[in-house]
């Protein structure tokens, strides 16, 4: 084989590795990105029950309920708020009145069915997503959160 | 005073550090012997200076010097000494000067051991190394400043981040930046070589030990980091392709690549201009990396408060690193002459085939990594990727890559033939097959995809051990030389991973249970039972503990005693999980919040195989180490490779 050739061939050989990752890619995407909703959006879109998705927002005042391993509580951006549900043991930092983010999705009865709650490791941390939320929901003003 | 010392130090190293960037740069286009001579002497100032700093604000926080603002943010004096040591790298400031502290060591490294290096070259590496330092100084300087005082001192400090205070993540940090940084020194070998316009197999000869002692340490860093995760976090799991975790998994996948093309130039004096473009890009990654943890930009479990300032300082330094690497490369690299010619199917064509595939995993994991915030910026979404996307376009491209893994030893320099080294592997891919089918039928029929990823993990430990016997077989039962011992252990260790990983992900049991005092569950075979709670006092934390009894059908087995956490400093819980493993299994609880009335929310994992993740890891980054001892890879060897000189092995410490 000449030279030639032979890089002719590297370069359809990497190229076929690539189509198909970013064919992988593509498809993955496309079944596989979380949308991120506040509570106000989740009111206005009511995206498809089932579809996996993320809410942020704050932990509501005297929201949260346990009973035995299930825990019930309300996300609010200060103008709407869902009802989440969720099973397990919640993260260190979950508490009352502080940024949380919840994984999982709606049910036919608006109910956020919660498979993920995510932890963070500093408390004075809030998700860019539950700060963005916050501020267009206008009851929100950077640095307010931090204490 | 002696915070002000650091201070100094630190400003001293930084005006050190341009000294060291620019005159041996100078000197090395004049060909100016005295110039290029100063980049030696300037490095090891440098390091000294550094080193000073750094010593400076162990000081503080050994000390507990409360007048400085960083300890007062992160220590306590009622700390354990460790996590006061650990406190020091476990904020932003601090990190950030371990970061300069292991710069300028590995320039110091190779101001030491680059005795025997071309003039020229040397003078250039440890010139880009200093410009690199620069910017991390000045970084350091202008935006986190360690040693910044408050006035008046308060009469304690706030203590440091609960989660943190462990001994898996003390050690983290330092072993991870030893690979992110090591990697610059290979990036400054890099440029160097396309600065001179030459790349030969010396210059591959002096490349391969850093990238090989850099990935080693990353290995390592990242073991570490994912073994905290496990036991800290909670979950049971151990891998949750999270922004943190992939920004260290890209530069590990592009070092892993470099350190497989290194080999092509070394030995075949080809890929030249490919491996130099892996150096620029490794290094570029480890940055985007610190970019990523350091910004805040992306939501993840480890994400530590944001400052858009910090945030936009990493991000000009990562563009002027990447942008003029590679504008540089774009530039000079077509002068790179290639040399030795070879076939599709031979080591250099399996090799190729190895780096076409990590790079590929390295960019999808960039893409999965990176798509949130560009989707942001283009349409203002706001999307999370997660471990599905992750699971779909890793794993095949994984599967690809360890399918041709084994095949490759096999393989001889410039030509060879495919069919007689699948004959010989036929053992390994009948056993491989065995497992998978026996996975699928005997644990669990539905797992189809577990038990071929599983079948590829036998594949790896059986095919590289089988090419390794008979080596050994044909060669009289000599020992190879360590570059290859290494790379068999390194890649059986990988196989090892593999089995750990598909096994804990697809088969592990989970139970979430409330128990009060006296309530028992049955559990993966196994009788647990909520003994009692009782608290306990630490030495800066007071806990309640949880005794589970354990029992099999022999009767009492082991006690768990999983904790909550409560950090007095921080009024922070943390709950502390415990875990009983055989090696083959883990037996995991954490315990949740609760009380006697309403009973204690528990979770149990039953995770198989789990240990081998850490343990294949650990096995990999000995792998590394022993392919490093090699003496035709020892640094300071001389460029014949005939070196005659032992001892030194590890490029720094």
């Amino acid at each position: 084989m000449t030279p030639k050739r032979k890089r002719l061939w590297l370069l359809v050989g990497s190229l076929g590795v690539l189509c198909v990752a970013a064919a992988l890619v593509l498809t993955a995407l496309n079944d596989n990105i979380v949308f991120f909703y506040s509570p106000s959006q989740l009111a206005e879109k009511k995206p498809a029950p089932d579809r996996r998705l993320r809410i942020g927002g704050l932990v509501e005042q005297g929201s949260v309920k346990k009973e035995g391993t299930e825990v019930r509580f309300k996300v609010t951006d200060l103008k709407q708020s869902v009802s989440v549900v969720y099973r397990g043991i919640l993260p260190d930092l979950f508490r009352e009145g502080r940024g949380v983010i919840a994984e999982g999705s709606l049910d036919s009865n608006g109910v956020f069915t919660a498979r993920e709650v995510l932890a963070k490791h500093d408390e004075n941390y809030m998700p860019p997503e539950v700060a963005k939320a916050l501020k267009e929901s206008g009851r929100w003003q950077e640095g307010s959160g931090k204490k | 005073m002696i915070p002000e010392l650091g201070q100094y130090a630190l400003i001293l190293a930084l005006a050190v550090a341009l000294v060291q960037g620019t005159l041996p740069l100078v000197g090395a286009a004049r060909g100016d012997v005295r110039l290029m001579a100063l980049g030696r002497t300037a490095a090891l100032t440098q390091a000294l200076l550094v080193i000073l700093a750094f010593a400076a604000l162990t000081q503080a926080y050994v000390t507990s010097d409360f007048s400085v603002a960083n300890v007062v943010a992160n220590s306590h004096s009622a700390k354990p000494l460790i996590y006061k040591l650990s406190g020091v790298w476990g904020n932003h400031e601090g990190s950030m000067l371990l970061w300069a502290l292991i710069l300028s060591l590995f320039g110091a490294a190779v101001a030491i051991f680059g005795t025997n290096l071309p003039d020229s070259l040397r003078a250039r590496v440890l010139a880009i190394q200093a410009l690199i330092g620069v910017g991390f100084l000045a970084f350091l300087l202008f935006t986190s400043n360690p040693f910044e005082r408050v006035f008046p001192a308060p009469p304690d400090g706030n203590g440091l981040n609960p989660l943190l205070q462990d001994p898996g993540l003390a050690f983290h940090p330092p072993l991870l930046y030893l690979g992110y940084v090591g990697f610059s020194v290979t990036y400054a070998f890099a440029i160097a070589a396309l600065l001179e316009g030459r790349v030969d197999v010396a210059w591959a000869r002096w490349v391969r030990p850093w990238t090989l002692a850099a990935w080693c340490f990353l290995t390592l860093g990242i073991a570490l980091g994912s073994w905290w995760a496990y036991y800290i976090l909670g979950w049971g799991g151990f891998w949750f392709w999270d922004p943190v975790e992939n920004a260290s998994l890209m530069p590990w996948l592009a070092g892993t690549a470099l350190l497989h093309s290194a080999i092509v130039v070394e030995k075949r004096d080809a890929l030249k201009s490919w491996t130099v473009l892996l150096a620029v890009l490794a290094f570029s990654l480890s940055l985007l990396g610190t970019f990523l943890v350091r910004s805040g930009v992306l939501t993840s479990v480890h994400a530590f408060a944001q400052d858009p300032a910090r945030g936009m300082f990493i991000l000009g330094f990562l563009l002027a690193v990447t942008g003029g690497g590679l504008a540089l490369y774009a530039w000079r690299a077509p002068q790179l002459q290639g040399g030795g010619l070879f076939q599709p199917i031979s080591r250099e064509g399996a090799l190729i085939l190895n780096n076409l595939l990590l790079c590929t995993l390295a960019a999808t994991v960039l893409l999965g990594t990176l798509y949130p915030l560009f989707l942001d910026l283009v349409t203002g979404a706001k999307v999370s990727v997660g471990p599905p996307f992750f699971n779909a376009t890793f794993v095949p491209i994984a599967m690809a890559l360890f399918a041709a893994l084994c095949v490759g030893p096999y393989l001889g320099w410039k030509r060879a033939e495919l069919l007689p080294a699948l004959v010989r592997l036929r053992a390994a891919f009948a056993v491989s097959v065995i497992a998978a089918i026996v996975a699928a039928v005997a644990i669990d029929g539905r797992a189809t995809l577990a038990a071929l990823c599983l079948g590829f993990g036998v594949w790896l430990i059986t095919g590289s051990l089988l090419e390794f016997y008979q080596r050994l077989a044909r060669t009289h039962w000599r020992l190879p030389p360590r570059a290859s011992l290494g790379m068999t252990i390194a890649h059986t260790a990988l196989g090892v991973v593999v089995l750990g990983a598909v096994a804990t992900a697809a088969w592990h049991v989970e139970l979430i249970k409330t128990f009060k005092p006296g309530d028992s569950a049955s559990f993966a075979g196994f009788q647990i039972k909520l003994q009692e709670v009782v608290p306990i006092n630490g030495p800066n934390y007071v806990a309640e503990r949880a005794i589970l009894a354990v029992s099999s059908d022999n009767g009492p087995y082991t006690t768990l005693t999983p904790e909550r956490r409560l950090f007095t400093v921080q009024k922070r819980q943390i709950a502390e999980t415990s875990i009983h493993t055989n090696i083959l299994r883990d037996l995991y609880a954490a315990l949740g919040e609760g009380d006697a009335e309403k009973g204690w929310t528990v979770r149990l994992y039953y995770n198989p195989l789990a240990p081998l993740i850490w343990l294949g890891a650990a096995l990999c980054a000995l792998g590394g180490f022993v392919s490093l001892s090699d003496r035709r890879l020892r640094i300071g060897a001389p460029r014949g490779s005939k070196g005659r000189s032992r001892g030194a092995v590890q490029p720094a410490e």
